[in-house]
């Protein structure tokens, strides 16, 4: 394996998550979808389809909600296949949108193939030269406290790459009826309005 | 009835598009608009997915987009059905009546099938007149039904270029 990282995801998305607060989580699919789901909300959007969907789905919630924060947690190989939704929220300097990628380099739901940033491929990098007005790449539990506030707080569009090792977990959600999981969400955020 | 002042009547806050000629200048009036948040998008799929996220916040949008931008949003698409989110979309045709570019023929022809494969509704209107009527009446069925509704728009009323000039 080329990543030395020696941070588990579930450890870094349990850091992020426990300070949540008010805002909005939308999560990519495989891996982010089950990291988040050991620590189920309702203003969780879980992704469980839709591979490279999820950045803009955090671009639509976070123009629908300008006074919370959208938090975005997804994988490596998702955000590999909507890169070019990193230009469209540069272009479009999201305030208050957040992306977290949890890179493993790896396609670990389809039999743990590298992906692209496990040779040279540099999303923070990316995100940088599209337009973001912060970005990182972290590899420990200590430089992920110092971004969390960062994550939560400063304008954005934030985008950070969390490396981390080639853990996996068994499926931890059992919650994957989309309409179910939209209604909860929309419930939870607009009360009686969602179903007008 | 013109299609912004359509928009502006269902409460669309959200537009997100590729360029097509044919809305040159509904995209122009969205962007004037200090209601709404116009975005161009690098590919339409990134529309499809940006709508979910508008309607889990509570707004209505609409993505609009030349039928060679169909093929692009499939995938996607399967997760709107599966949320069962509303989705309005309007879709210029090109790749029909009076196509002088071959290569547009085949997303063209497939687009309304390829549609409601994916489980979209699919309105399609060819009568310049009936335009505005269209748009409201599929975005009352997809913002109160829950459904994606496409309008797809003729390219015999946007127009086509004459190839013999």
């Amino acid at each position: 394996m080329a990543n030395k990282s020696t941070l588990d995801r579930r450890v870094a998305v349990k850091a992020i998550l426990g300070e949540r607060g008010d805002s909005l989580l939308v999560t990519g699919l495989g891996s982010s979808c089950y990291d988040a789901g050991t620590l189920d909300h309702p203003l969780t959007y879980y992704l469980w389809g839709g591979m490279g969907g999820a950045a803009m789905i955090g671009v639509g919630l976070a123009l629908a909600q300008p006074k919370r924060r959208v938090l975005v947690i997804t994988g490596d190989g998702e955000m590999l296949m909507g890169l070019g939704s990193l230009a469209t929220i540069g272009a479009e300097k999201i305030r208050n949108l957040s992306i977290v990628v949890i890179d493993n380099e790896l396609y670990s739901e389809t039999g743990m193939q590298p992906t692209h940033t496990s040779r040279g491929v540099d999303l923070a990098g990316v995100a940088k030269a599209a337009g973001f007005a912060t970005t990182g790449t972290i590899a420990t539990l200590p430089q992920l406290k110092t971004w969390i506030p960062q994550l939560y707080n400063t304008p954005g569009p934030l985008f950070l790459d969390i490396k981390v090792n080639a853990n996996r977990y068994p499926l931890s959600i059992r919650l994957r009826d989309g309409a179910h999981i939209k209604n909860r969400f929309r419930e939870s955020l607009l009360g009686a309005k969602a179903f007008e | 009835m013109d299609i912004y002042k359509v928009f502006k009547q269902v409460g669309i806050r959200q537009v997100a598009y590729v360029p097509d000629a044919g809305h040159t200048q509904l995209i122009k009036s969205c962007h004037a608009d200090k209601h709404m948040r116009a975005i161009s998008l690098t590919t339409e799929e990134e529309g499809v997915a940006m709508l979910a996220g508008a309607w889990l916040g509570g707004d209505r949008g609409a993505l609009l987009m030349q039928s060679s931008g169909v093929g692009n949003c499939i995938n996607m698409l399967g997760t709107i059905r599966e949320c069962r989110f509303p989705l309005l979309t309007l879709v210029t045709m090109r790749g029909e009546w009076g196509e002088f570019n071959p290569w547009q023929l085949p997303m063209g022809q497939s687009t309304p099938r390829v549609l409601e494969d994916i489980g979209m509704v699919v309105e399609r209107v060819d009568d310049k007149s009936l335009i505005g009527e269209t748009v409201f009446a599929c975005a009352q069925m997809a913002f109160h039904t829950n459904r994606a509704v496409a309008v797809l728009i003729g390219q015999r009323v946007v127009g086509f270029k004459d190839w013999s000039k």
